[in-house]
């Protein structure tokens, strides 16, 4: 089923790209690197010249202000953007060495290979298999098996296989807040992909919801790259391995998230880890 | 507004129950010393002299010199008011009901019947009578509706015929004049067997005629309260009952019955009698159609609109439009239907596939019909769809959609597996509101195919078997024809009820069943979060 999905990009010899591409490097595997990226709403601009490496098979944390263009970062990653009227978009996203921004790049494809989960979890209005197996549908699998053999694995990987095997049938829209997170994280599991990138997935969520969300981060690193937008300062603390602190569109800081919050290099991170403004 | 509403409905639905239910028939001795029998309707005091006045139903229309069905009484001329048991009322197939006692029976097949009471001898001389007439006259009948059809259809060939061969000779060129002396032949071929169809038919009339007043001298024999007797055919009594002798049950039997009638039969008597079937049918099934054409064309244009339509100046234009569709008068439809659909389109129809039928001034799809009425009515309902749709579908939060576009879906893929069923209960609420709106409209049907007495269903056993050009009947159409075109007022007032009620009952039933779909929808699509 992998192959059926994986996506041959070509990979890039780490030693082929710039030179001051090590300046924005917070480790040595990286998956997705930006260049110069720039992006406008119409003429306002909510991006400024970020450049930095995503590390493969890591948690990394976006924070900052809100405002600051973390969602708008995140969403240039799977080419969400491109929903939205008037967006212009410079500078490069390289992804595995691919440009994603590429205008003949397969953005179907880049978008099974980079899943994205909402703040707002909003179930398909189909059972629970239907909402897992959608992904494998919409690409037209219709082996019942590989697609029973994906719900139950993606289930399982998003720890909602035992509250809903005996109801796989089941519309998905009767459960709690925190059962559809993780049932939107089932769903962009189920396609395999290589990151999964994560908008405030625990703002709406009640404490213990939150909890089995960072729990479930803590168990797909390693095995998928995430990367995800946090409010809390306590969560990313404790959920990532990487943390990027962006203000007013610009990218201030980025690196490993104990050195960030405990000896971090600019005057404006600190301001913001202690709660000085934002 | 919604007391009055209430008290409206209130008012149609005890008047339209009320209407079957066999009330008492009284004999009334007048301060005269004459004597009738009649339903009590209503009294009345008159404002100037105070005096009370009761109104009377006395039935047996043809002995009144003016054929009134109703008479009013001065309350203190009234000497004495009775129920006598053995009060029958007839109802006749003309004349409306007959108010009498029954004498005898009488006629040349009921002679085995003359030892028996009278009581016992009617049912079964009626019985008798029906099953004979079942018998001898109903095949005739079947047999010359047949014969009908198949003239109507030689003569429809003729007409195509004529035509080619008025076309042909009109037209010079060499071998014309041969075809044409050719479908002339074949013209008075059809003409010959057209005429042994009439020839056959007029037989059979005669036949029928004959069985017919062989049975009609079967006849019962009625007295009024003087005494003076009044023979009446059998053939002639549709129902009959003894209201002051019924119970409880025999009463419910007789008005289930007459609920029976009222939605399987033909009317009768210019409407004011007998069964609304082909009214409801025509109701049911013109919503149905206007249902088919406005919901595809409303929903695909609620999702262009709401989903692909770059937002400009047409777009807004058009959606101007759309919201204001729905404030136009019903009457303009109503000429916008026949300009465009009776005479443009089914004028060009029938200029394509029958040229003859323009010629001779009687088009077929060049005139009103069901097809048209329900077009128009969808025309006029489609904005509702188009609107609900689109708002429907702007409801639906951003994630649900970027949830699918992110999981790599198209747009389409989207639109169809996502949004679709998701915007469906509202899309299903434009619906509701279009239906019950089409449902209530009579005043663009009047223009565009709607008649008060359709000779043939707008579907039957004839091949094609759907016959869309057809005209038809309608509840709301009966309502205003019966109530405010009938010569009887005051006889038809009932039947106003009877068919208001129904109308209503039918609006009710086609928007509950609409509404249950509705709700079964959202149980499915709609987010429930705990
Ligand atoms: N669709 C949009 N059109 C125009 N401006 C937008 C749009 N989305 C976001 N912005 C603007 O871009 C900036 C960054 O927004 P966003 O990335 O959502 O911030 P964050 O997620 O960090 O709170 C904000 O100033 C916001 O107003
Ligand atoms: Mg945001």
């Amino acid at each position: 089923m992998n192959a059926t999905l994986a996506i041959p990009f070509r990979t890039v010899a780490a030693s082929s790209l710039p030179g001051e591409a090590r300046n924005h490097s917070a480790h040595d595997d990286s998956i997705v690197q930006t260049r110069e990226l720039c992006l406008f709403y119409g003429s306002k601009q909510a991006l400024f010249n970020i450049s930095m490496d995503f590390p493969r098979h890591q948690v990394t944390a976006l924070i900052g202000p809100s405002g600051c263009g973390k969602s708008t970062l995140l969403r240039c990653l799977n080419r969400m953007n491109d929903l939205i009227d008037d967006v212009s978009i410079t500078g490069s996203i390289l992804l595995d060495g691919e440009e994603v921004n590429d205008p003949t790049l397969d953005v179907i494809e880049l978008r099974r290979q980079v899943g994205m989960v909402f703040q707002k979890a909003v179930p398909f209005p189909k059972s629970i298999y239907e909402n897992v197996a959608y992904g494998l549908r919409i690409a037209g699998i219709r082996d019942r098996r590989v697609l029973d053999e994906a719900v139950e694995r993606s289930l399982r990987r998003s720890a909602l296989w035992d509250e809903v095997k005996d109801r796989l049938h089941d519309s998905a829209l009767g459960f709690s807040g925190g059962q559809h997170q993780r049932l939107c994280i089932a769903r962009a599991i189920a396609v395999s992909p290589e990151i999964i990138l994560m908008d405030e997935p625990c703002s709406a969520l009640d404490p213990r919801s939150t909890t089995r969300i960072e729990d479930l981060m803590g168990e797909l690193r390693g095995e998928y790259t995430i990367i995800t937008v946090t409010h809390n300062m306590q969560q990313a603390a404790r959920v990532s391995d990487f943390t990027a602190f962006l203000y007013e569109g610009s990218l201030v800081e980025f690196g490993p998230t104990k050195q960030l919050f405990t000896k971090p290099e600019k005057k404006e991170t600190e301001d913001y880890i202690t709660g000085r403004f934002g | 507004m919604l007391s009055l509403v209430c008290a409206l409905l209130a008012v149609v639905t005890v008047n339209g129950l009320g209407v079957y239910w066999p009330s008492q028939v009284a004999e009334v001795t007048l301060a005269d010393g004459t004597k009738f029998l009649g339903r009590m309707i209503r009294s009345e005091v008159n404002p100037d002299t105070d005096k009370m006045s009761v109104q009377f139903k006395v039935g047996n229309r043809e002995q009144d010199p003016q054929r009134q069905d109703f008479r009013w009484i001065r309350y203190d001329a009234i000497l004495a008011i009775t129920y006598p048991a053995e009060v029958y009322v007839l109802e006749r197939v003309e004349n409306g009901d007959f108010y009498g006692y029954l004498k005898d029976t009488a006629g040349p097949d009921l002679a085995r019947l003359s030892g028996i009471p009278v009581a016992e001898a009617f049912p079964k001389a009626l019985g008798s009578v029906r099953s004979k007439s079942s018998e001898e006259i109903a095949p005739i009948s079947k047999k010359l509706l047949s014969l009908g059809n198949e003239l109507q259809k030689t003569q429809d060939k003729i007409l195509r015929l004529t035509y080619r061969r008025d076309r042909l000779l009109a037209d010079s060129r060499s071998g014309n004049q041969s075809r044409a002396s050719d479908v002339d032949r074949q013209i008075a071929e059809l003409q010959a067997s057209s005429q042994k169809i009439k020839e056959q038919s007029d037989r059979l009339v005669g036949q029928q005629q004959l069985r017919l007043a062989d049975l009609r001298r079967d006849a019962v024999v009625m007295t009024n309260p003087a005494g003076k007797e009044t023979s009446i055919a059998l053939v002639d009594i549709v129902r009959f009952h003894d209201p002051n002798a019924m119970g409880f049950w025999a009463k419910s039997r007789y008005y289930l019955s007459r609920i029976g009638e009222l939605l399987w039969e033909n009317p009768r008597e210019s409407n004011t009698e007998g069964g609304l079937f082909p009214a409801i049918f025509g109701t049911v099934m013109l919503i149905f159609l206007m249902a088919i054409a406005c919901f595809p064309l409303g929903v695909l244009a609620g999702i262009y609109l709401g989903e692909y339509a770059k937002e400009g100046f047409l777009i807004r234009l058009v959606r101007i439009a759309v919201n204001n569709l729905a404030g136009i008068p019903s009457i303009v439809y109503g000429i916008f239907g026949l300009g465009f659909f009776v005479y443009g389109v089914g004028g060009l129809l029938d200029q394509w596939f029958f040229p003859e039928r323009v010629a001779s001034g009687t088009p077929t799809f060049g005139t009103g019909g069901i097809l048209w009425a329900s077009l128009t009515l969808g025309l006029l309902t489609v904005p509702v769809v188009i609107v609900s749709t689109e708002e429907a579908l702007q409801a639906i939060p951003r994630a649900a959609r970027e949830g699918s576009f992110a999981l790599g879906a198209t747009k389409f893929q989207t639109l169809v597996r996502v949004l679709l069923p998701t915007a469906s209960p509202g899309m299903m609420t434009g619906f509701i509101l279009a239906m019950a709106r089409a449902a209530g409209e009579v005043a663009p049907l009047m223009i565009t195919g709607v008649v008060k007495l359709a000779p043939q269903m707008p579907v039957d056993g004839d091949f094609p078997f759907f016959h869309l050009d057809r005209k038809f009947m309608h509840l709301g159409f009966h309502i205003y024809d019966v109530g405010f075109q009938s010569p009887n007022v005051e006889a038809s007032k009932p039947m106003v009820f009877v068919t208001t009620l129904l109308l209503l009952i039918i609006v009710l039933a086609m928007t509950s069943v609409a509404i249950y779909l509705r709700n079964r929808m959202r149980r499915r699509y709609q987010v429930r979060t705990i």
